[in-house]
């Protein structure tokens, strides 16, 4: 059961963002996330917002998949919104008042594209990277993304092995700890009564044979990574290389283009409905 | 005559004790003065029971540990020389591989063909030839339609081919398999034994196969028992399990087949030949005896 874990929030695919290279998504991902940000005329929210969904269509990533993704930060983006709607105050009459409590029209407006910006930059850069990148993908982007930065002696390779290991060791763990629970539960433990404190202290038994198992495996890992003539990134070379497509430049254009649309929007048809 | 591959002379290892003190301490030597040739191509079995110093010995060929005396000749050339640089360490460390008793725990990356793909990167092999070497090694340990799993997919035995295949494809002259069948089940047993006879046969990679399975041994053409860090008996499988007296008094069983031949000749069946180790055989050779009996 608990071997069919899905390692991040990765969905398989065949669409243009699957085939993209992934140092380019990690880039389109920055741009994305910049160009909403700066979007501060309702034309240019118009133009993020249709942008968004014709990066989820492309993505065929489901509906479902991307709605569930939102759900975790539902509430915190309904708790931003509510504390705009009542903090902000506008220059015109407000449209409700109660006492200390006045609600005014900005108010309302600014909660609303605030729930839409959030939601855009959640939707945008799960579609782009998350969803339709492989973790093991995104670790390697991410570390040939930054091995210029090896020579200021950030250790950037050392962090990617570390990420690979990890992501090769989580359903290991996994299943070694559904392993352990099942031994401590044949020996008569409870691991699903009582309080969190006593539920918490059912767990110790687990953890701690899992950590010395853990320290092992790190000490056996390591000894079978000499003998495979590991030595950091000293003279290593790669299998698969990465190399931009011309799918990545047309997504590059595409991404430049939308930025210069929220730019342009702003500056000239920013007045065309002041908020 | 032609050189051995492998040379060990007067080789003795021991543990430092783990205190901090003025003097490093020795704990009480694993390896008591090891010699050993090893022939290039040959297939040897090395039985011991636990804490004989059979993986002691595994792990001082390709320096993960390095003797406290003696020395280690690999090709003639000593590879326990003061003079050795790192690099010579890791050519030492790309011939003679190295396969471990836990799949797990010798699996790096989360893609198959990545993983094998991992010893020829540290290599700094040209990417198009990682390529190549990668599908030949999954080839040849047969799980070329695994290559895009990612291990924990894998069953025990698919996932120690994997980490052969990680092996072969540093293209390594010698193999060691340190216990390396011990934690499968009889079916990843079989696939992995299979490989590795292969490997030897029709590669002619030199295999040192550490275990304590009598049958395994069987499959070599060489068998050395260790016993308390010194060699107690060596020779081809038939004469090493022929010696039913001393095999047991190093603490170690003697095949099922060996045994109960043994046993009968001891009983006082004199025509038993209890050298023999290939079960049809056998059953031949009792058949015979039982029809022998009722004659009489």
């Amino acid at each position: 059961m608990l071997k069919d874990i899905t390692l991040g929030q990765f969905f398989p695919g065949k669409s243009i963002l699957h085939k993209a290279d992934p140092r380019m998504k990690i880039i389109l991902t920055l741009l994305y996330i910049v160009a909403v940000f700066m979007s501060s005329s309702i034309v240019s929210y118009i133009v993020t917002v249709a942008f968004t969904v014709i990066l989820a269509v492309i993505s065929r990533i489901s509906v479902r998949v991307i709605l569930k993704g939102l759900k975790p930060l539902l509430f915190i983006m309904l708790f931003t919104a509510f504390f705009n709607i009542f903090w902000t105050k506008g220059e015109s009459e407000p449209l409700f008042a109660y006492g200390i409590i006045k609600i005014y029209k900005e108010g309302i407006i600014f909660a609303v594209l605030m729930i839409v910006r959030v939601a855009c930059v959640l939707t945008g850069s799960s579609v782009i990277l998350t969803y339709t990148t492989s973790p093991i993908a995104l670790t390697d982007g991410l570390e040939r993304l930054l091995s210029p930065l090896k020579k200021i002696k950030l250790p950037v390779h050392e962090f990617s092995m570390m990420m690979t290991i990890a992501l090769r060791f989580i359903p290991t763990l996994i299943e070694e700890t559904d392993k352990i629970m099942n031994a401590q539960k044949a020996r008569g433990a409870d691991f699903s009564s009582g309080g969190l404190i006593k539920r918490t202290k059912a767990l110790l038994p687990v953890l701690i044979p899992l950590f010395a198992s853990s320290f092992r495996r790190a000490g056996e890992l390591a000894t079978a990574m000499e003998c495979r003539c590991y030595r950091g990134d000293k003279g290593r070379t790669r299998m698969t290389q990465l190399k931009y497509k011309p799918v990545d430049l047309l997504l590059l254009l595409i991404m430049v283009a939308y930025g210069a649309g929220v730019v342009l929007s702003n500056i000239y048809l920013g007045n065309l409905i002041v908020l | 005559m032609e050189k051995p591959f492998i040379k060990l002379e007067d080789v003795s290892f021991s543990y430092e004790s783990g205190e901090e003190g003025p003097v490093k301490m020795l704990l009480p030597p694993i390896l008591k003065r090891i010699n050993l040739e090893i022939a290039r191509g040959s297939f040897v079995a090395i039985l011991g029971h636990n804490g004989s110093g059979k993986s002691t010995l595994a792990k001082l060929l390709n320096l993960i540990l390095f003797p406290t005396e003696g020395k280690i000749y690999l090709d003639g050339k000593d590879i326990t020389d003061e003079n050795m640089t790192e690099d010579d360490v890791y050519v030492v460390r790309r011939k003679i591989g190295m396969v471990f008793q836990n799949p797990d725990n010798q699996l790096v990356a989360t893609v198959v063909e990545e993983d094998v793909a991992f010893g020829p990167e540290n290599l700094g092999v040209e990417p198009a030839e990682i390529r190549r070497r990668v599908d030949r090694a999954l080839e040849t340990v047969g799980m070329s339609e695994f290559k895009k799993h990612s291990p924990h997919q894998l069953s025990g035995g698919q996932k120690q081919r994997v980490a052969i295949a990680g092996i072969i494809a540093m293209l390594p002259e010698c193999i060691v398999f340190d216990e390396s069948t011990a934690m499968l089940d009889p079916k990843g047993r079989k696939e992995v034994m299979d490989t590795i006879v292969r490997l030897n046969r029709e590669k002619g990679i030199t295999v040192l196969h550490i275990t304590h399975n009598m049958e395994e041994a069987f499959r070599a053409d060489r068998v050395i028992v260790i016993s308390d860090g010194e060699i107690s008996l060596d020779g081809t499988p038939r004469e090493v399990f022929s010696n039913v007296g001393k095999l047991r008094t190093v603490g170690l069983d003697v095949p099922q087949v060996t045994e109960l031949l043994y046993e009968l000749k001891s009983m006082g069946y004199d025509e038993v030949d209890y050298t023999e180790t290939d079960e049809e055989k056998c059953a031949e050779m009792l058949a015979e005896i039982i029809k022998s009996q009722k004659g009489r």
